[in-house]
């Protein structure tokens, strides 16, 4: 009898192992088949190649994840990636300070805007966001008529920030590393973390309990804005260049990251760590399907679309089951 | 009406009756006065032109929103449409429109069977479809662009009836069978009950699913006749380039013409309205030598302002 | 003055009205220190607003309120928190992903500089849960306790907050027994230590086991406040649905000399052991064709979830349903319209009317099928329905076309009432047809319904007036805690003894339903 309570507990365990981890699971297994099939997988320089590549969409999905634990979603992150990569390549000639504040504070900016408009104007997030994306890409598009902008030379540290190495670790992976952990360290350990989770959770108990929705929404918008912006100040620096055409479509990745890390679309639980995991996911599937060689670019759009949906699909099953 | 509507002056004036129409009188006849060779029969029929495959969307995308749904899968459909097209119009056209346009069903079905059935968020769901579908047009066509010659169905979009392009007829006609479904048939009469207060749609008999599956449905439909019409003006089929930013185009359409998020309503010819506001826009825009890219900033932010005035109100 | 040093609360001829409407006509509420305080009334009595006024969530628009020595005005829910008065609302308001100890210190969380000292509110929750006498680990989600837990958090944060006054809204409402009895461990442990309780409910037997005093309201003003030692049940129940067992009324509701067939007709509906979630006990009804059959009951007894089980909007743990003898399977309402039945909900604005559309379309909506040809609405036959119906029940609108949010609500009432009769319906479940409705049309609802039944239809009625149930019903169905303690019919189906099944159920001498 011991045994199959035993049997039954190591079951729960292990079901519970699979939602929780499902994407840290699914990240090694990829891993261990990447490694057998191709000796050049799992080497250092593949690996921090592939982390490197997508830092940029990890400090993406990093904001994606606080919006949507605060009950909301940013369609407007791409865009926005793009519009801050452009502002900081003309902004360079003045200095890589300059450049970098400019870009990170103008998405900032109109993430508050995006903010605002969602808690006071109380206008659906997904509408306020499409339209923003919009205006922010047809912004990007204007300033540079659509082209891309070469930085300059005298924006050395913006290049730093794209291509520098400190030690053996690039720059944007100290970066995401840096910014998960405050991230980690804001929503777990401060009030704001809490009011965060609180208000996606239950936004109209939240309030009778004292917190402030408007106040959180319009932060957890800003924060967005803000690490889009950052987003695109780094691959501007990376590139060499700012690219109105930058990061299209990313928003979908950044949510699938966030979903598949386990965050709850509806808001209030989840956490950033795992959608790290879950870009890293991302990214050792196009890194792979770019080493099979034999697989069209258009299959990337097909799994990527339909993985999300998958997902979705597997968090609604699991929610369901949960009651 | 003896009742009052309370709000400030904006919205008194955005009202759905009559804020977007005049939007459109004062634009055009302010086009009229300040842009040369703007109110001519020409450029007023190009307009229409260029404004039909959006109309076509926007119908659709107007039952979907009074549904209180989303549909971003319409331009992808609109490429899958038009590579299916391209592939098949060797084998006849027949074949080639019926393959296609059940593609196009299919979409919707997949998307209302998601909906409806599974009760997902029409928004992410079709986010994803969206990136989805796009791929597997890419995949069918090997991410190449087919020419073909088909007379008969290039003239589905560059014939004409006398002075008016078969595109505008078309269009037309999508219009006009879309103001007497919402108005006069019992799809229409549930669709908007249903929008408006599922639970007691419910409770009378409605069954609620089957209008959700269908908004889909007719969606995917006329996003797959306005692929086809777009294919046939191009003569070519092209997955990667048709349909982009069609569904930005048509949500902008729908909302400006005064249909709320909040369902319960369709607005057809609002939506009408809408799309030609955005049109003469971009035509204005064009003929002045303002870039594209800065009528989209310009364009977004109006469609700001008209879901901004026209947001729900504290109760 | 003895009795002034221990009054904790004192409301004094409060007033209040909502655009125009009176809710509360010059109440007076007395709450003594580690008083359990029972606050009692059925629909429209005014207690949420009386309520809601104590706590600050509504503003009175006269009268006094006395806390403590203090002449108060609340603001808002926050002010009357600050001083100690917080209401625990039947929708426990809670944050469910987030442990105990932070849904009962969220919007004032212990912290230096933005950081959340964690500890102090651990050792802070769990201090306060021993002081309930609860084994709840501070640590683990809301979300993953039962609600009677989860009510036990929401009265820990009221407690937190250092509550001398805590209102409890029916509070054990889905709880089932053995978590009522924690909850009432509770309840006497905050009153011996000197906290005093405002405790709303419908279930007499609670108002027994734990309250002290009782306050009865009705249609907003005071009734009674008395002990519950010198009030019987009956005494009660009459208090509160306004009725002397002894008092002869008769002709109060327009089903007044109305014959009341006894001509046995033939079985309509029959529906046996209906049960549901929370209930122990088990509904059975029979409807005949022509006859009224009425469902009498106080709230929560389980009137509505049995009108909208055998609707199919609703799901049904066990029981079977069978109309003209044949069985039913309920899925949804479709299939219980298709086999004829009607139904009209209590709740008019959430269940009933689709506010933006016109009148014509709410009255057609039902019946739309049967307009339709090739799909195509005629707008002809709706317009004849319309017009017909409009006139026959006299419903008063600017015209056919005008938005149903905008009239009255006997009139929404009327028209969604007209819904049903324009389809070929057998058996109309009406939840409360006639509440929240001005007099004149509330009449005209009743003759509607006796006519009804007149030309065969079969009625089931829900309605918590009694005159309603004793004069416009053949029979009676008494429900108490989801199950069918009584069925009066003839001479049996008095006030008297309607009240009496009511308050004292299943004991009663009357003929027991079966």
């Amino acid at each position: 009898m011991a045994a199959t309570r035993f049997l039954g507990l190591a079951g729960t365990r292990l079901l519970r192992l699979l939602t929780s981890q499902g994407a840290l699971l699914l990240l090694l297994s990829l891993a261990l088949f990447g490694s057998f099939r191709y000796q050049t997988f799992l080497t250092p320089l593949n690996l921090m190649n592939i982390m490197r590549q997508n830092s940029m969409l990890a400090i993406v999905a990093l904001g994606m994840t606080v919006v949507i634990l605060s009950g909301g979603i940013d369609l407007s992150v791409g865009a926005f990636v793009a519009l801050g990569g452009v502002i900081a390549a003309m902004l360079a000639p003045a200095g890589s300070l300059v450049a970098i504040i400019g870009g990170i504070a103008s998405t900032a900016l109109l993430g508050m805007v995006n903010g605002l408009l969602v808690s006071r104007a109380l206008l659906q997030p997904f509408v306020v966001t499409l339209f923003t994306a919009s205006a922010a890409r047809g912004l990007a598009l204007s300033l540079t008529e659509e082209k891309s902008i070469a930085v300059s030379s005298a924006a050395s540290g913006l290049v730093w920030l794209g291509r520098g190495f400190i030690g053996p670790v690039p720059v944007p992976v100290l970066i995401v590393a840096l910014l998960y952990f405050a991230a980690w360290f804001m929503l777990h350990r401060s009030l704001l973390g809490l009011h965060i989770f609180a208000v996606g959770d239950n936004e109209e108990a939240s309030r009778l309990m004292g917190v402030n929705p408007d106040r959180v929404k319009l932060v957890a918008y800003t924060i967005s804005g803000l690490l889009s912006g950052l987003a695109g100040v780094v691959l501007a620096g990376r590139l060499g260049a700012g690219q109105p055409v930058a990061a299209f479509g990313w928003e979908t990745d950044a949510i699938a990251a966030t979903v598949m890390g386990g965050t709850f679309l509806g808001g209030g639980q989840g956490s950033v760590l795992p959608t790290l995991i879950g870009v890293l996911l991302l990214g050792m599937i196009y890194n792979l399907l770019n080493l099979e060689g034999t697989i069209t670019p258009w299959w990337q759009l097909v799994l990527r679309g339909g993985f999300l949906l998958l997902v979705v699909i597997f968090q609604q099953r699991v929610v369901k089951t949960a009651g | 009406m003896k009742s009052k509507k309370r709000g400030s002056g904006w919205r008194t004036l955005w009202h759905p009756n009559f804020g977007a129409p005049a939007a459109l009188l004062i634009l055009y006849i302010a086009n009229a006065v300040f842009t040369p060779r703007f109110a001519t029969v020409s450029n007023t029929l190009n307009m229409l032109l260029q404004v039909s495959t959006t109309m076509l969307i926007a119908v659709g995308m107007t039952f979907v929103i009074a549904s209180r749904g989303i549909d971003l899968t319409v331009g992808s459909t609109m490429a899958l449409v038009s590579i299916i097209v391209a592939l098949l119009i060797n084998h006849g056209m027949v074949i080639a429109i019926w393959a296609a346009l059940s593609a196009a069903l299919l979409i919707g079905l997949i998307n209302g069977f998601l909906i409806s059935r599974l009760k997902l968020d029409p928004l992410i769901t079709t986010l994803a479809a969206l990136i989805m579908w796009r791929g597997v047009a890419q995949v069918v066509g090997d991410g190449r662009i087919v020419p073909f010659a088909h007379p008969t169905l290039e003239a589905l979009g560059k014939g004409y009836v006398g002075l008016i392009p078969i595109q505008v007829v078309i269009a037309a006609v999508v219009v006009a069978s879309a103001f007497f479904c919402v108005r006069s048939t019992l799809f229409g009469r549930y669709l908007v009950a249903v929008g408006g207060n599922e639970a007691a749609a419910r409770l009378t008999g409605i069954r609620t699913e089957r209008v959700k599956y269908s908004v889909y449905l007719i969606s995917a439909l006329l996003a797959g006749l306005a692929g086809l019409v777009e294919t046939a003006r191009l003569a070519i089929g092209d997955p990667s380039k048709i349909g982009v930013n069609a569904e930005f185009e048509a949500i902008a359409a729908v909302v400006v013409g005064g249909t709320p998020f909040s369902g319960g309503r369709a607005n057809v010819l609002g939506t009408v309205v809408g799309a030609l506001i955005m049109q003469v826009i971009s035509t204005s825009f064009n003929m002045l030598l303002i870039p594209f890219t800065w009528s989209l900033v310009l364009k977004s932010l109006i469609i700001l302002f008209a879901v901004f005035v026209q947001r729900p109100q504290e109760v | 003055m003895n009795q002034a040093t221990s009054t904790v609360l004192c409301m004094t001829d409060i007033k209040k009205s909502f655009s125009g409407v009176p809710a509360l006509w010059g109440v007076n509420f007395e709450l003594q220190a580690g008083e359990i305080h029972a606050l009692v009334g059925e629909n429209g009595a005014g207690k949420s607003t009386l309520i809601k006024i104590m706590t600050g969530a509504y503003r009175r628009d006269s009268g006094f309120i006395e806390y403590g020595q203090n002449s108060v005005a609340f603001q808002n829910p926050t002010e009357a928190q600050a001083v100690g008065i917080i209401a625990v609302y039947q929708e426990i308001q809670l944050v469910g992903f987030r442990t105990v100890a932070e849904n009962i210190f969220l919007g004032r969380e212990p912290h230096s500089f933005g950081i959340i000292d964690r500890r102090r509110m651990n050792t802070g929750a769990a201090e306060i849960l021993r002081r309930l006498g609860l084994h709840i680990n501070p640590r683990s989600p809301v979300g993953s306790l039962n609600i009677a837990h989860r009510q036990m958090v929401a009265i820990a944060r009221a407690i937190s907050f250092g509550a001398r006054v805590l209102i409890l809204d029916e509070p054990t409402s889905s709880l089932t027994q053995t978590e009522v009895s924690v909850l009432f461990d509770v309840i006497r442990r905050l009153k011996s230590q000197g906290t005093s309780i405002v405790y709303v409910s419908h279930r007499l037997e609670e108002l027994y086991a734990v309250c002290d005093r009782v306050t009865v309201l009705r249609d907003g003003r005071n009734i009674v406040t008395q002990p519950l030692t010198t009030l019987s049940r009956l005494d009660l129940v009459c208090h509160m649905l306004g009725r002397k067992p002894d008092q002869v009324s008769k002709g109060v509701t327009a089903f007044a000399g109305r014959p009341q067939n006894a001509v046995c007709r033939s079985v309509l509906l029959q529906a046996e052991a209906l049960k549901y979630q929370h209930c122990q006990g088990s509904v059975s009804i029979e409807v005949r064709h022509g006859e009224i059959v009425g469902l009498a009951g106080l709230l929560g007894s389980g009137r509505s979830e049995t009108a909208r089980a055998l609707f199919g909007a609703q799901p049904l743990d066990d029981g079977t349903v069978k109309l003209e003898g044949k069985l039913l399977e309920l899925r949804s309402p479709h299939d219980a319209i298709n086999a004829g039945m009607a139904f009209l909900s209590e709740d008019r604005k959430a269940d009933g009317i689709i506010p933006e559309l016109s009148v014509r379309e709410n009255l057609t909506l039902a019946a739309l099928p049967t307009l339709t040809q090739w799909g195509i609405v005629s707008r002809k036959r709706q317009d004849k329905l319309v017009n017909r119906f409009m006139q026959r029940l006299s419903i008063k609108a600017v015209s056919a076309e005008q938005k149903i949010h905008e009239l009255s609500g006997g009139n929404q009432q009327k028209v969604l009432l007209a819904r049903w009769l324009c389809k070929n319906t057998k058996l109309l479940l009406l939840d409360e047809p006639t509440r929240g409705i001005d007099i004149g049309a509330k009449g005209e609802i009743q003759r509607l319904i006796a006519e009804l039944a007149e030309q065969g239809l079969g009625v089931l009625m829900i309605s918590s007036e009694v005159e309603e149930l004793v004069e416009g019903c053949q029979r009676v169905v008494v429900l108490r805690d989801g199950q069918s303690v009584a069925q009066l019919s003839g001479e049996q189906k008095n006030l008297q003894a309607i009240l009496h099944a009511i308050a004292e159920g299943a004991d009663c001498q009357q003929a027991v339903g079966g």
